[in-house]
């Protein structure tokens, strides 16, 4: 377990390297660099040189790299000119509804779509294969904010069960009133939905050729022993990875999401800052996705070898 | 969204490889799949309704015609026309040309691109394998939809670009599956053989390896499109869609869904109806393709 580990976090760490470059190099592909995303398109080549000598952007990318790689470290990522605050600070403020919004929804998808995957994959093309598949195919393959916009008309407009837009209040409070963020979190749990379920139901077919199924069938066992007993574990595996990788779709899905409702997360400062072309707030949100992607599929990886002491030895 | 969902995550060693000996098997399982029947009927009317559609069902998809806005669907306009004029059902073919133009062209050079990059990481010395394989982990841990949304800020989307785009966080998948295959098969008695015969490496990568994984490659790709038209469709509803007079599916169901509570349906559902018909049956097709390959999981 302990090489695992240390390989595992190896690995983790070269992907940090590789996505703070990825991020430099983007900032330097801005037309103008760096002095443009942060003075704009309107500033004059004068002002821009000056801007470089001034922060040092004229020296070799290397040391560039370096000092703001140091500067991330003191959690410097960045001002918005255009919202006259810190990167840091409008990140800081939008995370923690992220984190309901993203979190709630892996966490209903999970609680759903195991059961439903291997319901399908036991029920395999039958009825009840068939129509959760079907359903799953359509909720996957609804562009997430038609889906969204489906959903306001049918529980807001007509039911009136739920808000259609999210208030503006901060997340505590929005926390206490369930029916203002439901619509948000119930359209990103049906397209994980759709996402995890067809995972859990080609692990759990792959797991029901095994040899030891078939031993654990002629002991005697029910289909529903079997499955929670047995079946459940090799097929859960899996998708504790799968939870780690799809973070940056889900995440994706939610900046989507969030521009539809209105919700305050990092999906809308996202979507107001490409708008704006506020690259320093776009760069940020993309560093804080990443590093989050690379921390979640390393916690991932970890829980699943702890799970499967077959992935420890490779 | 993306193509993680049609990736077998991290486990590839367990795909099927195919030869052309089972691959007429394969087909016959295909036929027996009824959902892959449905799918491939599904893409090639759609395919046809784009390409073909446009000879049959002549419209002006360039000039905006300010004095027949928002006309419901009658016999001149069988579908009605948009906000600008345009006959929505011409617009439907017209913009599904390129929804379905940059789903298959972004899917195919994804696939190619993957398969050199996995066939080579896994075919390569530990050290090169382990540095493009962290490559691959780095982009794969940016979600698409900003670097998507930064370079689309940066340049104006036109149907080049955006295959380019969506290519460029598309081919990661694929080259992680590729890897996974060629990590058995470099083991095969075959490959060896070819080692010792002195067949230089790129040989065998092209020869050898490449045609070995092409089942995993075949499934992917088809979800690969599937994909694409869904993130083109984010894309346009994130105002990064082509600008008219071009037309996507996306960017025309963004457009509808301003007129949602005006009672105009006909710019709402169709394209929506267009794009998840066409995605559910690009999946389907990849899911039958992936259960005719898994010798394994055939029905005995």
């Amino acid at each position: 377990m302990g090489h695992f580990l240390l390989r595992r976090t190896g690995q983790a760490l070269a992907v940090l390297f590789g996505v703070s470059v990825i991020v430099f190099v983007m900032i330097h592909l801005l037309p103008g660099g760096p002095a443009r995303a942060m003075l704009g398109d309107r500033a004059t080549p004068a002002k821009i040189a000056a801007f470089n000598r001034e922060y040092g952007y004229n020296r070799p990318l290397p040391v560039q790299y370096l000092r703001w790689t140091a500067d991330l470290f003191q959690g410097d990522l960045g001002y918005s000119v255009k919202l006259n605050e810190p990167v840091l600070t409008l990140i800081g403020q939008r995370l923690p509804g992220d984190v309901v919004l993203v979190g709630f929804a892996n966490a209903f998808a999970l609680l759903i779509a195991i059961p439903l995957g291997m319901l399908q994959a036991f029920r395999r093309n039958r009825i009840a294969d068939y129509v959760a598949t079907g359903f799953s195919f359509v909720f996957y393959s609804m562009p997430i904010f038609w889906l969204g916009l489906i959903l306001v008309v049918l529980f807001a407009v007509q039911l009136h069960l739920f808000q259609p837009i999210v208030p503006q209040a901060s997340i505590g409070q929005l926390l206490l009133h369930p029916s203002d963020i439901a619509l948000p979190i119930i359209t990103l749990t049906l397209v994980t939905i759709a996402l995890f379920s067809r995972y859990v139901r080609s692990s759990t077919i792959e797991a029901l050729t095994q040899d030891w199924v078939r031993a654990v069938r002629a002991k005697g066992f029910g289909e529903l022993l079997l499955a929670s007993r047995h079946v459940l574990r090799n097929a859960v595996g899996p998708v504790v990875t799968l939870v780690g990788l799809t973070l940056p779709v889900v995440v994706g899905g939610a900046v989507v999401v969030e521009s539809v409702f209105n919700y305050p997360g990092m999906g809308l400062l996202l979507w107001n800052a490409a708008q704006d072309e506020d690259y320093p707030v776009i760069l940020g949100v993309t560093l804080v996705v990443a590093v989050a992607t690379v921390v979640g599929s390393l916690l991932a990886d970890i829980l699943y070898a702890v799970i499967d002491p077959r992935v420890r030895v490779q | 969204m993306t193509a993680i969902l049609s990736a077998e995550g991290p486990a590839p060693a367990s795909l099927p490889t195919s030869s052309s000996r089972n691959g007429l098997a394969a087909l016959r399982e295909f036929r027996r799949n009824r959902l892959g029947i449905v799918g491939a009927l599904i893409v090639v009317s759609m395919a046809l309704f784009c390409f073909v559609g446009p000879l049959l069902y002549h419209t002006d998809q360039i000039h905006t015609n300010l004095s027949q806005v928002h006309l419901p669907p009658g016999p001149h306009h069988l579908l009605g026309t948009d906000g600008l004029g345009y006959d929505e059902l011409g617009r439907l073919m017209v913009g599904g040309q390129s929804s379905l133009e940059v789903g298959v062209a972004a899917a195919l050079i994804a696939t190619a691109f993957g398969a050199i990059w996995g066939a080579v990481a896994g075919f390569a010395k530990p050290l090169t394998d382990s540095v493009m394989m962290r490559v691959v982990d780095t982009m794969l841990s940016v979600p698409p939809i900003l670097l998507l949304l930064f370079l689309a800020t940066i340049h104006r989307p036109t149907v080049p670009l955006l295959i380019l785009v969506v290519s460029l966080v598309s081919w990661l998948i694929p080259s992680r599956l590729v890897r996974g295959e060629v990590l058995v098969l470099r083991e095969r008695e075959f490959v060896r053989a070819a080692r010792l015969f002195g067949v230089g490496r790129p040989q065998i990568i092209v020869r050898h390896l490449i045609p070995n994984s092409i089942g995993t490659l075949v499934v992917n790709a088809s979800f690969q499109v599937a994909d694409a038209i869904l993130l083109l469709a984010s894309l346009s509803y994130l105002g990064l869609g082509l600008p008219p007079p071009a037309a996507d599916w996306g960017g025309m169901l963004s457009n509808g869904i301003n007129y949602l509570y005006s009672g105009y349906w006909w710019l709402v559902y169709p394209p929506g109806v267009a794009i998840v018909l066409t995605v559910v049956g690009f999946n389907f097709i990849g899911d039958a393709l992936r259960e005719a390959l898994e010798v394994r999981l055939r029905r005995r």
